[in-house]
């Protein structure tokens, strides 16, 4: 069991930024995320787009935000659970809270923070008859093994970059790899273009385009799917069906949690540092919704911010906290370290 | 500078008539949330979700189709010739008139 002060679910820009708040109340904190790197939406969708909006920086790469959020909370050592989604939540009898993900790691902790942004990702699924019945049946949405695949048929539908570098990995690998995409033409690299173009002529990739898959056939598992060629139809056999379509995000199960929601947002008391309707559960950032709520990550680090004074007051209950300024008293890292402003020298030159 | 009227039909086949300012920096996507029909807008108007697609049904002149929306488009589902996405289309006068469906949710 993971044991913290506050725990964070999403581990986006203001997720990482409840770090270094927390971190200045001496609260330690742990962040769970769905996607394998922390930066939610900055790293997983546009991390090379400016922002423009974040104060004191007139322009920043969304991929810098993330890496600079982590340098400045890396002193109060925050825990990762990463690639993996919060699915249930317990309260149990001392008022602390068992958050347990899908791979069934356990957190425990007073405080949950839901910075969950949009939602978890989670990958586009095809629209195709009985797609469920053959998930992890040889219809994966995500390569995580690709030893997996090894001198088996796989079918890769997609057309993006994913669908590429995978095409092109599995090419030395699996038995045949045929990908399929609707369009003739893909968005890519240039030199997995290239690539592919290479491996298709070579007959080691067998591409078919413009062309959908639209159905799946087996009795246990896939055993073979058909595909829409222009007005042609297609059967192929084949071990797995690996839909490449990128991913979306959904509220997930957090919407399941008891939390008042409006809109697919969690609605918070702005006057109670984002408290939900369950005390002792903040939701902060995009997740959110108030009166004049705005979505923007510089009101996710004020939130972040409030809501870490609320923390603080729960946790310790009567205890008088003063606001300090980090000018002035600098940073005691967890990890030992201290950061303070340089000491003026008082010295007579004569 | 005059507002323009557009036409929506959300997924139960209702026509919305909305007017939209031009001179305000929307775009399509913000137009239809801000008269609160149900286009979620995910991703904030990056071309990066496909939740605000709608199909073109007026002849109205557009702006072209920039590679983000083209890629987004053609990993999208429900997609067809007339495919949109409501994000990349800014609000102008040369808007006045058109209508557009919201393709189903995804």
């Amino acid at each position: 069991m993971i044991k913290t002060d506050i725990l964070i679910i999403g581990a986006g820009p203001t997720g990482l930024f409840t770090v270094f708040e927390a971190g200045l109340l001496k609260l330690k904190c742990h962040l769970i995320d769905a996607l394998p790197q922390p930066g939610g939406q900055c790293s997983e969708l546009y991390p090379k787009k400016p922002i423009y909006d974040i104060p004191g920086f007139p322009e920043i790469l969304a991929g810098d935000l993330t890496k600079n959020l982590l340098e400045q909370g890396k002193q109060f050592e925050p825990g990762f659970t990463l690639g993996e989604r919060a699915e249930t939540i317990e309260k149990q009898e001392d008022g602390s809270f068992i958050v347990t993900t899908n791979e069934g790691t356990q957190h425990q902790a007073p405080i949950v923070a839901i910075a969950g942004g949009l939602g978890s990702f989670e990958p586009r699924k095809p629209l195709i008859d009985d797609v469920s019945k053959f998930e992890d049946k040889g219809v994966e949405y995500f390569i995580k093994d690709p030893e997996k695949y090894r001198n088996k048929k796989v079918v890769i539908a997609g057309g993006g970059d994913s669908a590429l570098d995978w095409s092109i990995f599995l090419a030395n690998v699996a038995s045949e790899v045929t990908l399929v995409h609707r369009r003739n033409e893909f968005r890519g690299a240039l030199d997995s273009l290239e690539k592919v173009r290479e491996l298709t002529q070579a007959g080691k990739i067998n591409l078919i385009t413009p062309a959908e898959v639209t159905n799946i056939f087996g009795t246990n598992k896939v055993e073979a799917i058909s595909l829409t060629k222009e007005d042609e139809k297609l059967v192929i056999e084949t071990d797995h069906f690996i839909p490449l379509f990128g991913l979306s995000p959904k509220l997930g199960p957090i919407g399941d949690w008891g939390l008042e929601i409006e809109k697919n947002a969690i609605k918070v008391d702005n006057t109670l540092g984002y408290q939900t309707n369950i005390p002792g559960i903040f939701a902060i950032g995009d997740v959110n919704t108030y009166l004049g709520k705005l979505k923007l990550i510089l009101c996710g680090f004020h939130e972040a911010t409030l809501m870490c004074q609320s923390a603080y007051k729960i946790i310790n209950p009567g205890k008088k906290y003063v606001l300090k300024y980090t000018t002035v008293s600098g940073i005691n890292g967890f990890d030992g370290t201290r950061k303070e402003a340089p000491k003026a020298v008082v010295q007579a030159i004569n | 500078m005059e507002d323009v009227t557009l036409h929506i039909k959300d997924r139960q086949g209702t026509i919305h008539k909305v007017e939209a300012p031009t001179d305000m920096a929307m775009n399509l996507m913000e137009v239809c949330k801000a008269y609160g029909l149900p286009v979620e807008g995910a991703c904030g108007g990056m071309a990066m979700c496909a939740s605000c697609q709608c199909y073109v049904l007026s002849d109205t002149d557009l702006p072209d189709i920039n590679d983000d929306e083209e890629a987004m488009l053609s990993e999208a589902f429900y997609v067809k010739e007339n495919s949109r996405l409501g994000c990349q289309i800014p609000i102008t006068e040369d808007l006045n008139g058109l209508t557009v469906e919201l393709a189903p949710e995804y």
